[in-house]
């Protein structure tokens, strides 16, 4: 692979079709193709300097991605990034359109075919078909290559909270403004004026003091064959008119009328419809299955057996499903039988009871700070569901040796990759047609895309097309857990209420450590982890580690206060370095809860304060425990320091969802183990909080601290359920440590 | 023998077996895909249609027990000139979805709660509105409720006047 993506530009030519580099149509500095189609290089730019050095640490290059302006002025942005209802489509078009100069309502945003688009040379070659009229440009080169810049595409669609930070301010931002400079030129050379005579707004060309003006739309074409600026001048943001906007979700339409189509929805015709069951202790495999029962449903067509599920195959869901619950299929317990959510945690506590940790980090001398006596707490929490509302549902057809799938994943290219492995097919021969999401936080992950090889493996023995849908009980079932974890937390203060030395021991299958932002300034700090992992797979759930990590460190901290005797935000705010971000954030969040003003009786106050994707958010919950032992939260106070939003609306209703979706977990959310499956079924016994538990009043502020822009779809998770777990300590004296407080309610 | 029912004030037959849930007969035979499959235990609501103006959990209602009966689905809501209703309206002005998967569902539960009540307290909201939503959409969809009420109230003034 070529360390400069823009080396070889020059040679994309239409006049070298065959040998044309791809990476040149897509990062070269020229337009290469077609009127109207733009590509620009972002590698040299210097808004790519930080996020070219983060994409590269996995090898490889930044990419660009695509604008098309018609000659009717419609502009069309193609998104590399999978809107799963965060809004990022919508913030990305703010993006460019602002740089641009665009006439917003003339802005329309598609998901690009990401994955054919970088790695499958023949929907590729309809893309660019489709857009440019070249077909062969694109063929002959190299997968890999492709494939890996497709990768680092996805990647930063799924890597937490990067769609606008990374894609957004890196290529969207810089695609706009180079564009706009193109549209210039090609202005200036049409009027016969020079260039710094000309102004842009609402998608036109202005020359004042001539009063003329041209539409982008009529210097398109040939704006397109200008050479790009690799790294053009971007707005102040005092000239911001579209970014910083609430600017309505251009998605939001076609989800009030039930046109949106999501995986859910396809359909072609003679399709027929799959569900499945897989082994309910994960590792065991199909022993044998009586296929009778399910043949005899009216409607069912094939019982087909795979390695570790079986599956029905029918005229429809309904008789799908009615078939394989009609089956009685054996499976062995791939040795796993023994696991149980208690044996995990006795496993897990164990570890950390050996000492022997897989990887340390922090500073000082710990053992000495904490000296003979110092403050001990254990936590635990269970793996969480994902819960996304759309169960998976992927169609898949192979006919005439080509396989097509359809639905809505987050990596449009792993799944494809999957296919391609599973199937032995090249990958020229598989095309996946990436659709509207209903829902992921973390789920439709590449790791844990089993679906995307079921599917395959049924579609590559059936002469029809077949959609399978997972049951909600196979979501349970099967999942991509946040990892069951515990803690052994330590610290010792000084008589002066200061913490001298702080340890947090925690045992899961992966170090959290990447994404740990410890914001207390201490003279000793130890993070150590002890990998433990279990039978069940684990993944990312929205915000990652960043949940039990805030919980443990931020009820810790509110333990250390009471210890001390000091109040929660006076003693955070004294392990705080001065004028710093958190700092503020906690202050702003004391201020603007009345923090310390009275409360009814039986109602306490908490706070919490955790960075995650760079993002700060404090959050302080004001609860009590109703006479059913439910924690009742009555209000929320947020405060935000993202650095800068783009979208203030999408971003508020971010925080909100995340919020509520880490008050949910916290309340009420677990997933158990016995005899190593799971023993929630469907989500009647996985609560998941309702209209009726959220908060009434959330009351959230964003601080535009200027600092680099940090994630929103993720961060106003972490502090919900120490919030919480300290508001409740303060309602009633009893400490949560173990999640969630609804098994504790009960109990 | 079909199942005569109403869909969106249209009349149809259906051909699907008696014990078929409602659910699958509205997506897989009828093609209205705007209605949701979540859980199939009538625990998210993603399903809600209305059966005679009651909001209902398709999955969980063979289609034998609406035969005769009148459906509305998300796609039977606008009026005949393609106007949006007044909820529909509201959850695009407090930009209520997300993801959007349940709002189908969230959408048909608040119409029927406000055909019920008029104009619903936050307690009316808490009891009616159990569907889930896993974005966490429920302060806008509070939100939504009272503004359309407030606008459905509006609407209603010229209206009276007029006749």
């Amino acid at each position: 692979m070529a360390d400069n993506p823009t080396s070889d530009m020059q040679e994309a030519t239409p006049a070298k079709r065959k040998g044309v580099k791809r990476r040149a149509f897509l990062i070269g500095g020229v337009a290469v193709v077609g009127a109207g189609l733009f590509g620009i290089s972002i590698a040299d730019s210097n808004a790519a300097k930080s996020a070219k050095a983060s994409v590269e640490a996995a090898g490889g290059h930044s990419f660009a991605t695509w604008l098309k302006i018609g000659e009717d002025d419609s502009i069309t942005i193609y998104s590399p990034h999978t809107d799963i209802g965060q809004g990022s489509n919508t913030g990305l078009a703010q993006m460019l359109a602002e740089e641009l100069d665009a006439a917003w309502d003339q802005v329309r945003v598609v998901s690009a075919p990401a994955e054919p688009a970088f790695a499958n040379v023949g929907l590729g070659r309809a893309f660019l078909a489709d857009m440019t009229g070249q077909p062969a440009i694109i063929n002959g080169i190299p997968q890999s290559f492709l494939s890996f810049i497709a990768r680092q595409m996805n990647l930063q669609m799924t890597g937490g909270s990067t769609a606008l930070r990374f894609t957004g301010r890196v290529t969207f931002q810089n695609v706009g403004a180079a564009t706009r400079l193109a549209l210039i030129e090609t202005a200036a050379k049409r009027l016969d004026v020079p260039a710094d005579e000309l102004t842009t707004q609402d998608s036109h060309v202005i020359h004042s003091k001539s009063g003329r003006a041209l539409r982008y739309g009529e210097l398109a074409a040939e704006a397109a064959t200008l050479s790009l600026d690799n790294a053009p001048k971007l707005k102040d943001p005092s000239q911001y008119r579209i970014m910083r906007q609430s600017m309505q979700r251009l998605d939001i339409p076609a989800k009030v009328d039930g046109s949106a189509q999501y995986g859910m929805d396809f359909s072609v015709p003679e399709m027929r419809v799959a569900t499945i069951m897989a082994a309910p202790v994960r590792g065991g495999k199909l022993t044998s299955v009586d296929t009778a029962p399910a043949l005899a449903v009216k409607g069912v067509e094939k019982v087909i057996k795979l390695d570790d599920a079986v599956a029905v195959v029918a005229k429809g869901y309904w008789p799908a499903i009615s078939g394989l619950r009609a089956l009685t299929p054996e499976f062995s317990d791939g040795g796993n039988g023994g696991i149980s959510t208690a044996s995990i945690f006795k496993a897990q506590d164990d570890l950390i009871a050996k000492g022997e940790a897989d990887s340390t980090a922090g500073d000082g001398d710990v053992q000495a700070g904490l000296g003979e006596k110092p403050i001990e707490a254990t936590y635990q929490v269970p793996f969480l569901h994902h819960a996304m509302m759309e169960p998976f549902a992927l169609t898949a057809h192979f006919k005439d040796g080509k396989l097509n799938i359809w639905g809505g994943m987050q990596d449009p290219l792993a799944t494809k990759m999957m296919a391609v492995d599973v199937s032995g097919l090249d990958a020229d021969d598989v095309t996946f047609h990436p659709m509207m999401i209903g829902g992921s936080f973390g789920r439709r992950l590449p790791m844990y895309m089993e679906i995307v090889a079921q599917v395959t493996k049924l579609a590559m023995q059936l002469p029809y097309p077949v959609k399978l849908i997972w049951s909600r009980e196979e979501e349970v079932a099967q999942g991509a857990y946040r990892p069951q974890s515990s803690a052994a937390l330590q610290a010792s203060l000084t008589k002066e209420k200061r913490i001298t030395a702080y340890r947090n021991d925690y045992a899961q299958p992966e170090s959290a450590e990447s994404e740990t932002v410890f914001p207390y300034t201490l003279p000793a700090v130890s993070r150590r982890h002890f990998a433990h992992v279990s039978n069940q797979q684990t993944g990312a759930w929205r915000s990652v580690n960043s949940t039990q990590q805030g919980f443990y460190n931020e009820s810790f901290m509110d333990e250390l206060a009471h210890a001390a005797g000091e109040d929660p935000v006076v003693f955070r705010r004294n392990h705080l370095k001065a004028g710093s971000r958190h700092l503020r954030v906690l202050d702003e969040v004391a201020a603007r809860s009345g923090w310390g003003s009275p409360l009814p009786a039986g109602t306490g106050r908490g706070v919490a304060l955790v960075e995650s994707f760079r993002t700060i958010v404090a959050h302080v919950i004001e609860a009590s425990v109703g006479d059913d032992g439910m924690p009742k939260v009555h209000k929320v106070t947020t405060v935000v320091d993202a650095g800068s939003i783009v979208n203030p609306d999408a971003a508020m209703a971010q925080i909100e969802g995340g919020t509520i979706m880490g008050l949910s977990s916290a309340i009420g959310e677990a997933i158990t183990l016995e005899n190593g499956a799971v023993q929630q079924s469907n989500l009647a016994d996985y609560p998941l909080l309702k209209m009726a538990g959220a908060p009434l009043v959330m009351d959230i502020h964003f601080l535009n601290s200027g600092a680099d822009m940090g994630g929103i779809g993720e961060p106003g998770v972490p502090p919900a359920a120490p919030a919480l777990a300290n508001a409740l300590f303060a309602a009633t004296g009893k400490r949560v440590r173990n999640l969630p407080i609804l098994t504790q309610a009960k109990a | 023998m079909a199942i005569q029912t109403s869909i969106n004030g249209k009349p149809v037959a259906l051909a699907a077996e008696p014990d078929t849930p409602l659910l699958w007969v509205i997506r897989e035979e009828l093609g209205l895909t705007g209605t949701k499959f979540g859980c199939g235990v009538a625990a998210c609501g993603a399903c809600t249609v209305h059966v005679n103006g009651e909001p209902t959990r398709s999955c969980s209602v063979p289609v034998s027990e609406v035969a005769g009966k009148s459906i509305t689905t998300i796609e039977g809501l606008k009026s005949a000139d393609g106007t949006l209703h007044a909820v529909q309206q509201a959850w695009i002005s407090a930009q209520v979805p997300q993801c959007g998967y349940c709002q189908s569902g969230q959408i048909m539960a608040a119409v029927a709660l406000i055909e019920k009540t008029g104009s619903p307290s936050d307690a009316q909201i808490d009891e009616a509105m159990t569907n889930i939503c896993r974005c966490g959409t429920y302060p806008r969809i509070r939100k939504a409720i009272h503004a359309a009420t407030g606008q459905a109230a509006k609407a209603a003034k010229p209206a009276e006047g007029a006749a």
